[in-house]
């Protein structure tokens, strides 16, 4: 490899990709999640007959992976860059190999495959069919086509790429650990985040209120209910968020039985399953906005 | 008359490696299917599959279908023709119907009725001409898992890219979604470039030139010098797991081994969890020396060439490092816990949600492997072992390397045991509880594992039962048959008698009196005994055995596999002596009389006997009820063939269905004593003799 880029050049450069392929560039969406995929810039805009494309940087919060800031290769919160297309465009692995040839992952010099790995998120009702997309035998992104969300069978089908930012960024930088990882302007990643997620770390496996933690899932769950009958969708679909956040808390705190664990699963899917089909009907009324934004893209290309 | 080649090649993007063999196995059984009923001929079709293509080269396609004739049958003469001989409107509504005029019609006799027929000749299309239809092969595909992509309601394992279709030189055309099929196919993806191809038959070699090597058996045989190529320069030993070598032949198009490895140190780590790294989570050959010693090195295979090859070594090596660091920390993580600490966790892992915990089902399976042990015997020592191993024995569920690696289960709680001054035998039976785990899989090798594999089993099936998830057609998802026929085969190692009734009985009076599982209906499981006696089948299926005695060992009893066995064994060894026909003969003769007995206690009154052959048939037949508690399965048959001459002798003499019903049904009655003693075996009614 030519140069070796710090974090912050990898993720201006899949932007400047993505962005280069139609894709929106989105922030990173402010409720705390277990995965990019349960941005309302994935979950909500999978379903539903209207296209979307689109790229962001989100930071995912997994309490049960974080090691105190000890592990090298495990952390509370990792980064993912998403992008999601819709439809899916026939040639979106060949977009893929060439955002690794922006990076400098020339595939030439490298070994890469796409090993079957379908994908599922059996609490938001999700399943998908795709890849682990090996680098010389690590596993530096996720490519996915949804076939279903929020228990609802989606068409068009959204393609999902995730990229593990520490990941790829360990392999490109050749660091064994990601604290090592140059963040940017030559800051490293550890004089960033090791303070972050010792805490994390040590609040929720030691000092997180379990008792707080149950009150606020029944209250998120009751308000997103209440929220979901109102048709206010994208409030109702943050407490969702704040419901399978406090779970993970909860999870990871040993505090939640593998026979209660279940029920809480479900209790998240069926409000995921409910604000998926409101999300639908509320566009609907519209006259799905992004549709009609399509159409009248392609008719004018027609016209020209 | 010239033949043709036919190519037909689906691109598309990447297919699971576990996909490919089946698909183009199914590919081509659909190929030769459609050429049949389309009466095209051909010589061969060869198959060509890569993760990226499936492709078929039909060789010796005759140039066109073979001609059909066809013959319809119309109206009756009386009712085709009138009076006069004219055609009715009968008669010419059944000619056009056909496509031609009463002209055309034939008259033939059909059983002496004359009728009117017409016939028709249908000339074989050009090739060319049916060659488009394969799109119904391509759409007909069924794969494990279908997908949608982009805006189609069309299904199939992975999007499509492309079609070839190329009858010799020739694009024969096609369309599926947008795709129009063409000459042109694709080379490897990084590596090669896309080709026109000229003709059908150049396929191979061109993709060749294009870094993939399309040919499945080919690309494995590579793969094999390859390894054994490196195993050769370095004096490993390489053992190429079959599952592992399929997978990774159809991970890429075009093959190239390479070596890395890993510090010595990590190589404390259990052998099981070192091969579970390197073969299951990365897809590499593990490498051991020649006395089987694991070695710090493996060989993994790139979907490339050698340039750069040393970067692709290092992203390995890189990558396994990762992993074992992660099982290093796991492995001296779960030494900080106690066994009984583990045990308590199970409390709260769920075995079932309908049936209780993991940790209720172990004092369940212990209940049972005791009451099993002491059935088969097992010595004292071996009585406090299994004890012992059914109290702890899924344990390592809960550790953090199970946690990591579940198919280590059963492996990690030997290890961990044995570390935690556990017996050998005990910690043995935690491994080989789960055993066999396949229809052909290893048995537990102790008899201890082997109590407690069947008592593990049993528990699972009579609890699924109780709870009303009994398997039904090919909806089976906890593996409920698998796991009474590892039973069957388990008990059939041993030659352990199994009454299954008598100890379902004991089970669940065990469970009831410990108020176990209270929840379930386990005096209402029905279907058991006909669930074994199907497995009991299927055993026998893979020894070749004859379906008559088969079935005739089967019937009409409650199951005991042993006792099943042991009837088959006598009977085919019997079956091919000349006495057979006559014992068989004459033991069917009585059964098929003495159905017509009435249904009471089987009492003969020597009073009402007016011939001495009933006398001496009695005498012999008391005898034999004596004796039967004590004879073994064999000894039975030889006394059973002894009674022939009497029973032969009784039928000459005495006329069953006697006017006088008493003596009749004394007469009956005799009979149905010798059908209770040959139902030992089974209904030997059935049985093919010649």
């Amino acid at each position: 490899m030519a140069k070796k880029l710090d974090i912050q050049d990898m993720i201006l450069t899949l932007q400047r990709f993505w962005a280069s392929k139609g894709c929106m560039l989105m922030e990173a969406y402010d409720v705390e999640k277990g995965a990019g995929t349960m941005s309302p810039y994935t979950f909500l805009r999978a379903v539903g007959p209207e296209p979307w494309n689109a790229a962001y940087v989100e930071p995912s919060r997994r309490p049960a992976d974080g090691r105190y800031g000890e592990n090298p290769n495990r952390l509370y919160q990792h980064h993912q860059f998403q992008v999601v297309m819709k439809p899916s465009p026939k040639d979106i692995q060949e977009y893929y190999l060439d955002s690794l040839r922006a990076l400098g992952i020339e595939p030439l010099e490298h070994d890469i495959r796409f090993v079957e790995d379908n994908w599922e998120n059996p609490s938001m009702g999700c399943a998908g069919v795709g890849w682990e997309i090996w680098l010389d035998g690590m596993e530096v992104s996720q490519f996915t086509y949804f076939q279903v969300v929020g228990g609802l069978n989606v068409s068009p089908v959204t393609s999902e790429l995730s990229y593990g930012i520490e990941r790829l960024a360990s392999y490109i930088q050749d660091v064994n650990s990601v604290y090592d990882l140059e963040r940017g302007d030559g800051v490293l990643y550890g004089d960033i985040f090791k303070e972050p997620e010792y805490e994390h770390s040590k609040y929720a496996f030691e000092e997180s209120d379990q008792k707080m933690l149950f009150n606020f899932f029944n209250d998120y769950e009751k308000e997103a209910h209440r929220l979901i009958k109102l048709g206010l969708v994208h409030p109702a679909y943050d407490y969702i968020l704040k419901c399978s956040h406090t779970f993970n808390l909860l999870d990871a705190r040993g505090a939640v039985s593998v026979t209660e664990r279940a029920g809480y699963m479900g209790r998240i899917r069926r409000m995921a399953h409910l604000v998926a089909q409101a999300f639908v009907d509320e566009r609907e009324k519209r006259g799905f906005p992004l549709l009609k934004h399509a159409q009248e893209n392609a008719s004018q290309k027609e016209a020209d | 008359m010239t033949t043709h080649n036919y190519l037909l090649e689906i691109g598309l993007e990447d297919m699971p490696a576990h996909v490919v063999t089946p698909s183009i196995h199914q590919l081509r059984d659909r190929m030769a299917a459609f050429l049949k009923d389309n009466r095209l001929a051909f010589a061969d079709i060869h198959e060509y599959a890569t993760p990226r293509r499936l492709a078929l080269l039909v060789s010796g396609l005759a140039d066109k279908q073979t001609d059909e004739s066809t013959e319809n049958r119309g109206p009756a003469m009386k009712i085709a023709q009138d009076k006069d001989g004219q055609w009715t409107k009968a008669a010419q509504g059944f000619a056009r119907g056909q496509g031609g005029s009463v002209d055309d019609l034939e008259v033939r006799d059909v059983k002496g009725t004359p009728y009117v027929f017409y016939q028709k000749n249908i000339s074989g299309q050009p090739a060319a001409q049916v060659l488009p239809k394969v799109t119904e092969i391509i759409e007909a595909m069924t794969f494990p898992t279908r997908m949608h992509w982009n805006s189609y309601d069309f299904e199939y394992i992975r999007p499509l890219h492309w079609f070839v279709s190329l009858l010799d030189d020739t694009v024969i055309p096609f369309k599926v979604l947008d795709i129009e099929a063409g000459r042109t196919t694709q080379g490897h993806r990084f590596l090669g470039e896309p080709v026109a191809l000229k003709n059908a038959t150049d396929y191979e070699t061109a993709l060749a030139k294009q870094f993939v090597i399309a040919d499945e058996d080919k690309r494995g045989a590579l793969i094999k010098d390859q390894v054994t190529q490196i195993a050769n320069d370095h004096g490993w030993r390489i053992v190429m797991n079959r599952d592992l070598f399929e997978e990774v032949t159809n991970l890429v198009e075009y093959p190239t081994a390479f070596a890395g490895k890993f510090d010595k140190k990590y190589l404390e780590l259990p052998d099981a969890v070192l091969i579970t790294s390197m073969r299951d989570n990365q897809r590499y050959f593990y490498v051991t020396d020649h006395n089987g010693e694991l070695l710090p090195d493996f060989v993994a295979v790139r979907n490339g060439n050698t340039d750069h090859l040393e970067n692709v070594i290092k992203g390995n090596e890189k990558v396994l490092v990762a992993r074992l660091e992660d099982a290093v920390f796991f492995y001296e993580e779960d030494q900080q816990h106690t066994i009984a600490d583990y045990v308590e966790k199970l409390k709260t892992v769920m075995f079932h949600d309908k049936i209780g915990t993991m940790y209720e089902k172990m004092q369940r399976v212990a209940g049972i492997a005791h009451y099993l042990g002491e059935r088969f015997e097992l010595s004292d020592e071996e009585l406090t072992d299994l004890d012992r191993a059914a109290h702890i024995y899924k344990f390592d569920l809960v550790t953090s390397m199970v946690g990591e690696f579940p198919e280590l289960q059963g492996t990690m709680g030997e290890i961990y045991a044995q570390l935690q001054g556990e017996k050998p035998a005990v910690a043995q039976a935690i491994r080989e509880h789960y055993m066999p785990t396949s229809a052909d899989g290893k048995l537990p090798e102790s008899k201890i594992g082997s109590v407690l594999a069947i008592a593990d089993k049993m528990d699972t099936i009579m609890t699924f039962f109780g709870a009303g998830m009994v398997p039904s057609g090919s909806n089976d998802p906890y593996a409920l048959r698998r796991q009474a026929y590892g039973i069957i085969r388990i008990l059939q190692e041993h030659r352990w008698h199994f009454p299954l009734l008598r100890i379902q009985a004991a089970i669940v009076s065990q469970f009831q009196k410990k108020n176990q599982v209270p929840q379930l209906k386990l005096d209402k499981i029905k279907g058991l005994n006909d669930f074994f006696v199907d497995r009991v089948k299927q055993f026998f299926s893979t020894k070749d055995a004859r379906h008559d005695i088969v079935d005739a060992v089967t019937e009409n009893q409650e199951v005991d596999p042993e006792d099943m066995f042991a009837a088959a064994q006598v009977l085919t060894h019997e079956a091919k002596k000349d006495t057979f026909k006559g014992t068989i003969e004459a033991l069917t003769r009585v059964s098929h009389l003495a159905r017509k007995a009435k249904d009471e206690e089987p009492v003969v009154d020597p009073a009402l006997f007016q011939n001495p052959s009933e006398q001496k048939l009695y005498d012999a037949v008391e005898k034999l009820k004596v004796d039967v508690p004590n004879l073994s399965i064999g000894d039975l048959y030889q006394r059973l063939q002894e009674l022939r001459p009497i029973i032969d002798a009784y039928f000459d003499e005495n006329m069953v269905m006697d006017k006088d019903p008493k003596i009749q049904n004394n007469r009956l009655q005799q009979l149905r004593q010798i059908r209770e003693i040959a139902k030992l075996f089974g209904n030997l009614d059935g049985l093919i003799v010649k």
